[in-house]
């Protein structure tokens, strides 16, 4: 005979089935749906853009400055005057896929929908569940800000014929499944190529020239190429080193900093191991064939020399007790600077940036706390920075060009957030 | 000159012979054999301390302010106070764009162990730079400080940082070991807006009633107040603050 204990458990689901609208199996799976769409809306990042610190989720009104003014977030939030609450799921979809308003008007793609067309119909119906399931927020989206003639948005039409190219991703099948489901996720709701692409002046980043680096506009942060191992091409890493990069934040080959760091904050650190894995091997494979970095060092020019000089006293002084007299650092914690690409990349910026700005890598659920690099702008004089850099840049085998006291005071204004 | 020309030719080392010639072989025999393998599992302390090293470089090693005007003396400001300014940091309340930089990705418990960590540090007080104003702003700093200006809505510091000025549990700072520039920024940040603290904000009231001679003098007398020799905060509502402030629940 049951007891009264298992009479209850099967009576409990019941009673809720009754109640609600839906029978149990059909709540069930919009369970499941709108948890698949929380999972798939951080692969997107949405909340990166569609939130502002501190601010309501998903009710937009972020600034994004531009070359050709400043945009706003739009509210995804579902409230129906000023939300998404009255589109449908099609409506949802051709935004994802077209980028088009429900009302046919065309979206700036500082909306990734070059890379969101890609995303299949299931996980955007999927997304589009979860987003209906959060708490409408009643925001109004606030006008764009941008100069003649970028108001205008017909000239969006003359972008897209340009660099947007519709369609949902097409697996390849001389490749695994793994390495298909990484490519989705990178050149889908990843939308990796928005920053690791080179930006041309009218503002996109033509497909064949896809992840092959950039200097990201406003931001003053260098995108390094994904397909070149003299960059940040991973090909010569271990599976293991790139998804502790990208999920944690740190690796033993190197961490992640600048804008990096809020894509491993807001978004990679929630994906499960397969997708990580997947997106690894994925990554691996785009710099496989690239020429690994040469060994030798390009020979300094004599006024180099005392650079190099004055550059290793101020190592020494100042960052050889973490990163070690001989550049190896104390990795993961500590990233290696000796055989570390990011520094010997031919832009020099994030190096410098590096040095004057400091910087944590992400808090995540892989390291919770991190150590941290202090901010060196208030202590080094121009010459000092440029003296450490060119120094980091050719020691220990590195092979980057020399850099200038004027390339390092120019970037004492860049930007912080 | 090669490292093996200066120690044939090194005087001490002639001397000492074939003795002193194996002492250096045989010691970078050691080194040769230790680095390689021992950097690879060298890690930095597990210690708060060590991951808050980037601190250190602006607020000293123990967190006692350097001799920089503008980067101010964290150890021993209540663990609530110091937590709050993290949060406004990291999420734009406060702006000051190296810090918002720094903390933006941060989750809020490392916040809140790095408040911890700072408000038990008792590190002895920097040496006090001399006072640059004259003796009848001093004295305007001193009745403000500790009297208030009532006529103007102006409450005593001291009703709500405490007589010697070390702060109170959980979240009102200490104004002790303060730089003047430090002081007057702050006033001049919650004037303009670009320090606002949780609602009502009592220190944008406050501010906003000084003139800016008021806040020239309260900076310049506080900066010259040695710290105490028990620089710990009062205890959670030992004091009876005139006016309500957001951060400070009471």
């Amino acid at each position: 005979m049951p007891s009264i204990w298992q009479t209850l458990s099967l009576a409990i689901p019941l009673a809720f089935g009754l109640v609600a609208s839906l029978p149990p199996s059909a709540r069930a799976d919009q369970q499941a749906e709108i948890a698949e769409g929380e999972y798939l809306a951080r692969a997107g990042d949405c909340i990166a853009c569609h939130t502002v610190p501190d601010g309501a989720l998903f009710a937009g009104g972020l600034p994004m400055l531009t070359p050709f003014g400043t945009l706003y977030s739009s509210n995804i939030s579902p409230d129906p005057a000023t939300g998404i609450g009255k589109w449908s799921a099609d409506d949802f979809y051709r935004t994802m896929h077209q980028g088009r308003f429900p009302d046919g008007g065309l979206i700036y793609p500082a909306m990734p929908f070059p890379s969101y067309t890609k995303v299949t119909r299931k996980d955007c119906d999927a997304i589009y569940a979860y987003l209906r399931s959060v708490p409408p927020v009643r925001q109004p989206n606030r006008p764009n800000d941008l100069r003649f003639p970028f108001n205008n948005r017909s000239l969006i039409l003359g972008w897209r014929t340009l660099f947007f190219q519709e369609g949902e991703y097409k697996p390849d099948p001389s490749k695994s499944a793994e390495w298909n489901r990484g490519a989705y996720l990178v050149e889908g709701l990843g939308h990796c190529a928005m920053c690791h692409s080179p930006i041309n002046a009218l503002g996109g980043s033509p497909e064949s020239k896809a992840f092959e680096g950039g200097l990201i506009p406003m931001q003053n942060w260098y995108a390094p190429s994904l397909t070149s191992n003299k960059e940040a091409g991973l090909g010569e890493w271990n599976i293991k080193e790139i998804t502790d990069l990208l999920r944690t934040g740190i690796s033993h080959r190197g961490a992640v900093y600048g804008p990096m760091a809020e894509v491993t904050f807001d978004s990679l650190q929630y994906l499960n191991d397969a997708d990580v894995h997947a997106m690894a091997v994925y990554l691996k494979s785009l710099s496989e064939g690239s020429p690994p970095a040469t060994e030798v060092s390009s020979i300094p020019a004599p006024e180099s020399s005392l650079l190099l000089n004055f550059g290793q006293t101020t190592y020494q002084t100042h960052c050889a007790s973490c990163h070690a007299p001989d550049g190896r650092g104390m990795p993961p914690e500590y990233p290696p600077l000796a055989g570390n690409p990011s520094i010997q990349m031919q832009s020099a910026v994030n190096p410098i940036r590096m040095v004057l700005n400091g910087g944590f890598p992400p808090g995540t659920a892989g390291n919770p706390k991190p150590y941290g690099m202090p901010p060196f702008a208030q202590l080094l004089s121009d010459d000092e920075v440029a003296a450490v850099v060119t120094y980091i840049r050719a020691a220990w085998g590195n092979r980057g060009a020399p850099v200038s006291a004027r390339e390092a005071n120019r970037l004492r204004t860049a930007p912080l957030d | 000159m090669s490292f093996w020309s200066l120690v044939g030719r090194g005087s001490l080392i002639n001397r000492a012979g074939r003795l002193g010639r194996s002492i250096v072989v045989i010691t970078l025999t050691f080194w040769s054999a230790t680095v390689p393998h021992a950097q690879p599992t060298a890690h930095p302390p597990d210690t708060i301390e060590a991951r808050m090293l980037a601190c250190a470089a602006c607020h000293g090693p123990q967190g006692q302010g350097t001799n920089n005007d503008y980067f101010p003396r964290l150890a021993g400001k209540p663990a609530g106070y110091l937590l709050n300014q993290l949060v406004a940091f990291r999420d734009g309340r406060r702006r000051y764009p190296p810090m918002n930089y720094l903390l933006e990705y941060l989750p809020e418990a490392y916040l809140r162990q790095m408040a911890d960590y700072l408000a038990a540090l008792r590190p002895p007080p920097l040496p006090q730079a001399a006072t640059e104003v004259g003796p009848a702003l001093l004295t305007r700093g001193r009745e403000l400080v500790t009297e208030g200006d009532p006529g103007h809505g102006v409450p005593a510091c001291a009703r709500c940082h405490g007589p010697t000025f070390t702060g109170m549990e959980p979240a009102i700072p200490g104004l002790v070991g303060l730089h003047a520039s430090y002081i007057s920024a702050q006033l001049g940040a919650w004037r303009y807006g670009t320090r606002t603290a949780a609602a009502p904000d009592c220190m944008q009231i406050v501010a906003s009633s000084l003139t800016e001679n008021d806040v020239s003098a309260v900076a310049a007398w506080l900066a010259s107040l040695p710290i105490p020799s028990d620089p710990s905060p009062a205890a959670r509502g030992a004091l009876s603050m005139p006016l309500p402030c957001g951060s400070e629940p009471n």
